[in-house]
């Protein structure tokens, strides 16, 4: 290293010094303005934020002719490409939301809050406000001036081009979610011609505000006061989870480093005391003071430490993702035999096996038979016992279906008046009444079990079963 | 997002506990109080738009003029327009059309469970399960027919079906034959002194040669399992031998009244009602 290019660092660090009497850590009583800085972190940060592209573009999707994602409220029908699901497989709903719970509990465990870092939509659509104000009112210093500022007509048009810029991405926010549940481009017709329903306008509305509210004034405020999650996450970590840590024992005792008179090998630490840890946390914390409610594991102190780690040549990672065993020199456990872990993938893995068993056992017909209860038998004229029932049958297919009705044992027992195929609507559950008659002297029981079963007439492949009883007198 | 920058520095009550905690006389946050202001506002704005304090004469009225009886009403409009279709459908149909029709017929049965419920299961039972005394309607033995029709014309002018008291013809002796003949009948054998009295006497002018009744005058099939009076016991058929059913004069007499409801019901009401109970299980 030349001595020309030392003395640049070092005249960088006396900047940073000097700019490092603004930043303190966050107390909740004035807007953070957060330093923004290019690193690996930031760089995977704008990738995992794309995920949320998908909520954007998601509805435009088509299959097949139709939406590819629809959530059908008022027609009780979700359709995901081509797997459509009643309410009658509403416990799959259960078992997807046990995996991302577990899920988050995983990841949670292995790495922290890794979704509150990467992927929240609090911190993605604060990120996003943020990179506007920081793109129109200048880095944080400009913004700090800005705010305090008497109002002029160019302060005026800068917060007024910023805010109507964070209205329009709440409105897109709130038009895009209530596209998920009604036909996108028939729902963008109605928005532009003023036509769509008040309830849809009612859901913009409350989007645009919160997204306003949370992503332009509370910001880490929701992670701090609001969001349960934060909590609940912050429980999950045990010894071996590896975090955004400060390495103490590299660090410590920090201080400031004067020009040119860090002795090699003194008693100062890595830490040079610049705070630029504390000038890019997004909430505000000073990861130094440890782990702790407010560290979202965005890791973008990581960035802010290394680049200041190469200014005073000094190896990266003084912060760095770190286990609390690693951090005080204990032996670290490998992810495969952390219990906790392989516990949660278990139960992972049951509610995927659980999810994959009900997809592919939808099931495209359904059938249940209410007996009827009161009459529960009826003697007719010939002394046979005839009892009612009422099947119920659900056509999970997108098109109307005949479907023909046998039943089990009908050597005995008759089925009266339906022989003849019957119509089940699509998407729909058919009623359909039965009779079945027993002749009185072959009636050897007081409960017989009867399996109806219901067939498509094209193809006797797709049917479906269901158990019923028949009652006689008491005997 | 306290008020106050200073935690340390604000005023408190005196307390302390542990020699540290202080009880704080702090106010509450801002946002925490403009809710309250604000919840407030909204109890003042709904006291003026709904009927809220309750005076000695009812409750203030509220600018909007809502009532519960005004929203009930929209209800019933809104449900009545998913039925008109259907309900106008009806009207110009006879019964016999209806039930071919499955879609109608299964609106109906829907449609007329209430109404067999509030005017029919009281004596017919729910489900046309039958009572000691009323017929049961859910099975295939019909006194006057099974047919929709039929139903129809029964609810429409009722049914008095007559059969006379022979306590006064017969003796002890005769009545015991008969009955034993007719619940013999009833098991597909028959028992000859009560045979010949069942011809003599004249009780094949109504039941028939054959015993099976005529569906014209609504007597009763005697050969099938089914009994108008059960149990179908020695004892009880003597007694209705002994004093007929709706037999004039006769005290002890049978009861057997079905109303007429032409009166009571419209025609489109009783027209459901007929293809409900044909639907129960029995109609022919």
């Amino acid at each position: 290293m030349n001595k020309k290019s030392t003395q640049t660092d070092l005249k960088n660090l006396e900047e940073l010094y000097h700019e490092a009497e603004y930043w303190h850590v966050n107390t909740g009583e004035e807007t953070i303005h957060a330093k923004r800085m290019p690193g690996t972190f930031r760089r995977i940060k704008w990738i995992t934020m794309t995920v949320w592209l998908a909520f954007f573009f998601g509805p435009y999707l088509r299959w097949n002719g139709q939406q590819a994602i629809l959530f059908d409220i008022p027609g009780r029908q979700f359709h995901i490409f081509n797997i459509t699901i009643l309410p009658q497989d509403v416990w799959m709903l259960a078992l997807v939301l046990l995996f991302f719970a577990l899920l988050l509990a995983a990841i949670t465990s292995i790495a922290g809050r890794v979704f509150c870092g990467y992927f929240c939509f609090q911190t993605v659509w604060t990120d996003i406000f943020i990179w506007i104000e920081e793109k129109l009112e200048g880095p944080p210093a400009r913004r700090r001036k800005l705010d305090s500022a008497p109002w002029d007509f160019k302060k005026f048009r800068i917060k007024f081009i910023k805010h109507s810029a964070w209205l329009a991405i709440g409105l897109l926010t709130g038009i895009s979610f209530t596209l998920w549940f009604g036909d996108a481009f028939q729902l963008w017709k109605a928005y532009l011609t003023l036509q769509a329903p008040l309830f849809a306008w009612g859901t913009v509305g409350v989007f645009v505000f919160f997204t306003y509210l949370f992503a332009g004034f509370m910001r880490e405020q929701v992670c701090f006061w609001l969001c349960p999650y934060a909590r609940i996450q912050g429980v999950m970590y045990d010894r071996e989870t590896i975090l955004p840590t400060y390495d103490f024992s590299r660090g410590e005792p920090r201080g400031k480093l004067k020009k040119g008179s860090r002795a090699e090998g003194g008693e100062q630490g890595d830490c040079i005391d610049c705070k630029q840890c504390v000038a890019v946390c997004p909430t505000g914390i000073d990861i130094r003071h440890g782990q702790q409610e407010g560290c979202i594991t965005c890791a973008l102190c990581l960035d802010a430490c290394d680049s200041v780690m190469d200014k005073i040549h000094r190896p990266h990672g003084l912060i760095r993702y770190a286990s609390l065993d690693e951090i005080e020199g204990k032996a670290t456990v490998k992810i495969h035999k952390r219990p906790r872990v392989l516990l949660y993938f278990a139960i992972m893995l049951a509610a995927i096996g659980g999810i994959i068993y009900g997809l592919a056992n939808l099931g495209a017909l359904e059938l249940k038979v209410l007996h009827e209860r009161q009459p529960l038998f009826v003697l007719q004229s010939d002394g046979a016992i005839q009892n009612k029932y009422v099947l119920k049958v659900l056509n999970k297919t997108d098109a109307d279906m005949q479907v023909i009705l046998t039943i089990s044992d009908h050597d005995t027992i008759k089925l009266i008046n339906s022989g003849k195929p019957f119509m089940t609507k699509k998407g729909r559950v058919t009623a359909h009444t039965v009779f079945l008659r027993i002749p009185g002297d072959k009636l050897d029981a007081e409960r017989i079990p009867v399996i109806f079963r219901v067939e498509n007439v094209d193809d006797t492949a797709l049917f479906a079963e269901y158990q019923s009883m028949f009652f006689g007198p008491a005997r | 997002m306290s008020d106050k920058k200073n935690p340390n520095d604000v005023p408190d009550t005196g307390h302390l506990w542990d020699g540290n905690l202080r009880e704080l006389t702090n106010q509450p946050p801002k946002w925490w109080m403009n809710t309250l202001y604000l919840s407030g506002l909204f109890v003042v704005v709904y006291l003026i738009l709904y009927p809220a304090i309750p005076l000695l004469d009812g409750a203030t009225k509220g600018i909007l003029g809502w009532t519960q009886m005004k929203r009930l009403n929209e209800t019933v409009v809104e449900i009545e327009k998913i039925r008109a279709p259907y309900e106008n459908k009806l009207k110009g149909m006879s019964a016999t059309a209806i039930l071919a029709d499955d879609e109608l017929s299964n609106y109906v049965v829907r449609s007329a469970k209430v109404l067999f419920g509030d005017r029919c299961a009281g004596c017919h039972g729910t489900g046309g399960s039958g009572n000691p005394g009323y017929p049961v309607l859910a099975d295939d033995d019909w006194l006057y027919g099974g047919s929709v029709e039929t139903i129809q014309q029964s609810i429409t002018a009722g049914r008095n079906g007559m059969m006379p008291g022979f306590g006064a013809t017969l003796n002890e002796q005769q009545i015991n034959d008969l009955a034993q003949h007719v619940v013999a009948l009833s098991k597909g054998s028959e028992y000859a002194p009560g045979k010949e009295l069942f011809v003599s006497q004249g009780c094949v002018g109504c039941h028939g040669m054959d015993a099976k009744g005529l569906k014209m005058m609504g007597s009763a099939n005697l050969t099938d399992a089914i009994w108008r009076f059960a149990p179908g016991t020695i004892e009880s058929v003597k007694y209705t031998i002994g004093h007929g059913v709706n037999s004039p004069g006769a005290e002890e007499t049978r009861n057997a009244e079905m109303p007429a409801f032409q009166h009571k019901l419209s025609e489109t009401d009783i027209k459901k009602l007929a293809v409900y109970v044909h639907k129960l299980g029995g109609g022919q």
